[in-house]
């Protein structure tokens, strides 16, 4: 064989079976519930009567190696080489030794990853690049996450909640994990239109500009003699699909760019019917690096629901029995012109009943 | 802690403080042994001073033969920051259900000290393992090696983006099909359409076990697979009787809070009329050993979320209301070949699959791939008169309209 022919090709992901730990393989299919023991550990108990611990630590989804390289040794030195990550980045232990829980935790203290985020309890923060990676963000990710479940750890190692609670963070409306079905969505935006820059035509193609937005606010223009495009910028919602086809459309300003908060999403099917997040707070300006005004605002509206909800009550649905207009006072939130949808199908969101609460 | 950068990076530094892991911590140990890091930690502190981000869109950049998996990095200050000049990141198809091996892991990162910065993202918000900024000329080295180790690259750009689910059967009780087979089955039987971008824009797929959804199909997968089941309820009355002892209030937190208040509790016995209930897991839930999913699994289909850009954002809609799932899951893959067939023939660039059934009309997109419209697919009928049919009768020797009018 060459060695051109051993260049390997579309093999895909390596199979899930071989990383399932035994007692998973022996009981794949087969299990008959789980009970949550303390925050952040769960054991899944099999028809065979065979048991599964899982502890469940946070991670701060931006990893080093070395960093990983400890979950690996934490790994052998309690389950066998076994673990897993869940789609919030947290990273799970599976163990069949329930004696070794406890020092297993305390390792994890020491190297700081805190456990918790199952059962009625706050669970990692789903976010995005923002200015360590990304071309398009109107904020940060990592710094606005770090800064938020710090002040909210309380609600992870602990289960005092009424219900999950799930926070999200997109970093531009692109929403690199759509974060727009979280019981609280943090949303970077932009608030500037796109500045054309000169030479735009050299690299990007005029027609799929134009038809990149979806309000037809781009235009042909010609500068200088030269063919481009121009913005209307009253008709301009700070999208930044222009942009996504045209680096000579740049958005970002740092005096324009900030970060909106919307509440009351979910996935879930539990109860209520899956639902978007809806707008809590238009926006905030970017204040790094520990975002003081993100921080209180979503305290604020966490502890309002805790309070005022009933049992299994979901951001959402607790905003829905109270009213709109009760959660906006509780939490202290200015209701202001932005609340008001004005794109496709706006006029779903008027309120068409006399049912109100005076 | 460590001092990075020339200046130092007090900003990033106030991050290191408080009990959340930090990534900036994260950062500067790497950094301690890697140019790159020292460079990223430098420039993120300067975008925290100035509130804006440095980094270009990215370039094509990729692997031989491959259309994605590589994402162009490259910021906007290249003389200051010359070694993330190139920042580029590979995205590395995850095991189904994120499991792993201590040994995986270490392989992985060995692979990316020696070709990358060493930093991850564990993981991306697709799910796939996100290695984090090398240069052009690592691209190949790296995937070479990764594919010796087993691994291989996600997708990216117009492509079938890597699939993802729950932890499913592996773990849970509630998992109404195999989604970690499953998974692991359209990824390998997809891996053109995800290598090779030939779509209008992206294509994802979700598979959550049941419909508490864990992976959030319904809204970030254009096709969103949620098991459920069409038979019973299982009850363990034993089991209701201990939970209502221990404190739960079966009456006001289980009965009264289902969707359609199928069930009735008289202090002694759980009674559902599970004709009327909607699948919600709201009872399991409350009472994992009390109540389980029926026996006769499978799931619904539901097609079209997507994030805002470009015309809106979407939940999924249902497209098939119950489906058995065993493999080959033939059924399956020749509705999703139905599916992309139109939407390759008539999607415009940039065009969600859920943005093009919103602009053709459900009714027409089902008959284009050929499924019968059912009533499930609605939340309810029209409310508006504006019927287009599609022709009218016409009286014998009726000789004025020529062709129906075309709308
Ligand atoms: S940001 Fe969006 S709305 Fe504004 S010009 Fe660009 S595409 Fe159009
Ligand atoms: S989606 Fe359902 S089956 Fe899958 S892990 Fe979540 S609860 Fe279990
Ligand atoms: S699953 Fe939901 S709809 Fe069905 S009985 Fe339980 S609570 Fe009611």
């Amino acid at each position: 064989m060459t060695t051109a022919a051993q260049r390997k090709t579309d093999i895909g992901p390596p199979s899930y079976e071989q990383f399932l730990p035994p007692v998973i393989k022996q009981n794949y299919g087969r299990w008959k519930y789980h009970e949550i023991l303390r925050p952040g550990v769960m054991v899944h108990v099999a028809r065979s009567g065979d048991k599964l611990y899982t502890v469940r630590a946070a991670s701060s989804r931006l990893m080093g190696i070395e960093r990983i390289r400890r979950f690996a040794d934490l790994a052998d030195k309690y389950c066998g080489g076994y673990l897993r990550f869940t789609s919030r980045h947290n990273v799970e232990f599976l163990l069949t030794d329930q004696s070794k829980i406890e020092p297993l935790i305390a390792d994890l203290a020491r190297l700081g990853h805190p456990v918790g985020g199952m059962g009625n309890a706050i669970s990692a923060i789903v976010h995005t690049q923002g200015w360590v990676h990304c071309h398009s963000a109107a904020t940060d990710a990592s710094g606005v996450v770090k800064a938020v479940m710090d002040d909210l750890h309380e609600y992870f190692v602990e289960r005092k909640l009424p219900a999950k609670l799930r926070v999200a963070l997109a970093c531009c409306l692109n929403m690199c994990g759509a974060v727009h079905c979280s019981d609280i969505a943090i949303l970077g935006v932009h608030r500037r239109p796109p500045r054309v820059q000169g030479g735009l035509k050299r690299i990007c193609e005029i027609p799929n500009v134009i038809a990149s937005c979806p309000t037809a606010a781009i235009r042909p223009a010609t500068v200088n003699g030269e063919p481009t495009v121009e913005i209307d910028e009253a008709n301009c919602m700070f999208c930044a699909n222009c942009f996504s086809v045209c680096p000579a459309l740049p958005l970002a300003d740092p005096l324009n760019d900030g970060i909106s908060i919307w509440v009351g999403g979910k996935v879930s099917n539990a109860r209520s019917e899956p639902t978007f997040s809806k707008l809590a707070i238009p926006f905030i300006p970017n204040n790094p690096p520990r975002w003081p005004e993100v921080v209180t605002s979503i305290r604020r509206i966490v502890e309002v629901w805790a309070k005022g909800a009933r049992p299994f009550e979901r951001m959402g649905e607790f905003i829905e029995r109270i009213g709109w207009p009760r959660f906006f006072q509780e939490a202290g939130i200015e209701f202001r012109k932005e609340h008001i949808d004005d794109y496709r199908y706006a006029g779903l969101s008027y309120k068409r009943s006399a049912q109100l609460r005076h | 802690m460590a001092q990075s950068g020339n200046n130092g990076t007090p900003l990033l530094d106030e991050l290191e403080k408080g009990p959340w892991p930090s990534f900036v911590t994260q950062i500067k140990e790497q950094a301690a042994k890697n140019a790159m890091c020292k460079d990223l930690l430098a420039l993120l502190e300067r975008s925290y001073r100035e509130k804006v981000g440095h980094w270009k869109h990215g370039g094509i950049v990729g692997v031989l033969g491959y259309g994605g998996g590589v994402i162009g990095r490259y910021n906007d200050l290249p003389e200051e920051y010359p070694h993330i000049a190139h920042f580029h990141t590979m995205r590395v198809n995850m095991p189904s259900g994120w499991f792993y091996t201590s040994a995986s892991l270490r392989t992985i990162c060995d692979i990316w000290e020696r070709h990358g910065s060493g930093l991850t993202n564990m993981h991306g918000s697709t799910g796939d393992i996100i290695l984090l900024g090398t240069t052009t000329d690592q691209l190949e080295p790296a995937f070479r090696e990764l594919t010796e180790a087993g691994f291989d690259l996600g997708g990216s750009g117009s492509a079938v983006r890597t699939p993802s689910c729950c932890v499913g059967p592996a773990r849970c009780e509630w998992a109404c099909y195999d989604t970690l087979h499953l998974t692991n089955d359209l990824t390998h039987t997809f891996q053109d359409e995800l290598h090779r971008p030939a779509f209008p824009y992206k294509f994802k797929f979700k598979c959550s076990g049941c419909p508490n959804d864990c992976v959030a199909a319904i809204a970030r997968a254009d096709m969103s697979i949620i098991g459920t089941w069409r038979d019973d309820i299982k009850i363990d009355q034993a089991e209701v009787r201990a939970a209502a002892q221990a404190g739960l209030d079966i009456h006001r937190d289980v009965c009264a809070r289902c969707p359609t208040q199928c069930m009735e509790w008289d202090g002694n016995t759980l009674a559902i009329d599970d004709a009327n209930c909607v699948k919600c897991m709201h009872c399991i839930n409350a009472m994992p050993k009390a109540l389980a999913p029926g026996d006769d699994r499978g799931a619904t289909i539901l097609l079209g979320s997507k994030a805002p850009i470009v015309q809106g954002a979407q939940l999924s809609a249902v497209l098939v209301p119950f489906v058995k799932l065993e493999p080959p899951y033939r059924e399956l893959k020749d509705l999703v070949q139905r599916i992309w067939d139109f939407w390759c023939e008539n999607g415009k660039n940039r065009e969600r699959v859920g943005e093009l059934v919103q602009r053709v009309g459900l009714g027409n997109f089902l008959e284009a791939i050929g499924v019968e419209p059912l009533p499930e697919m609605l939340a309810y009928p029209r409310d508006n008169p504006y019927v287009f049919y599609e022709e009218y009768l016409e009286a014998e020797g009726d000789e004025g309209a020529a062709e129906p009018a075309a709308q």
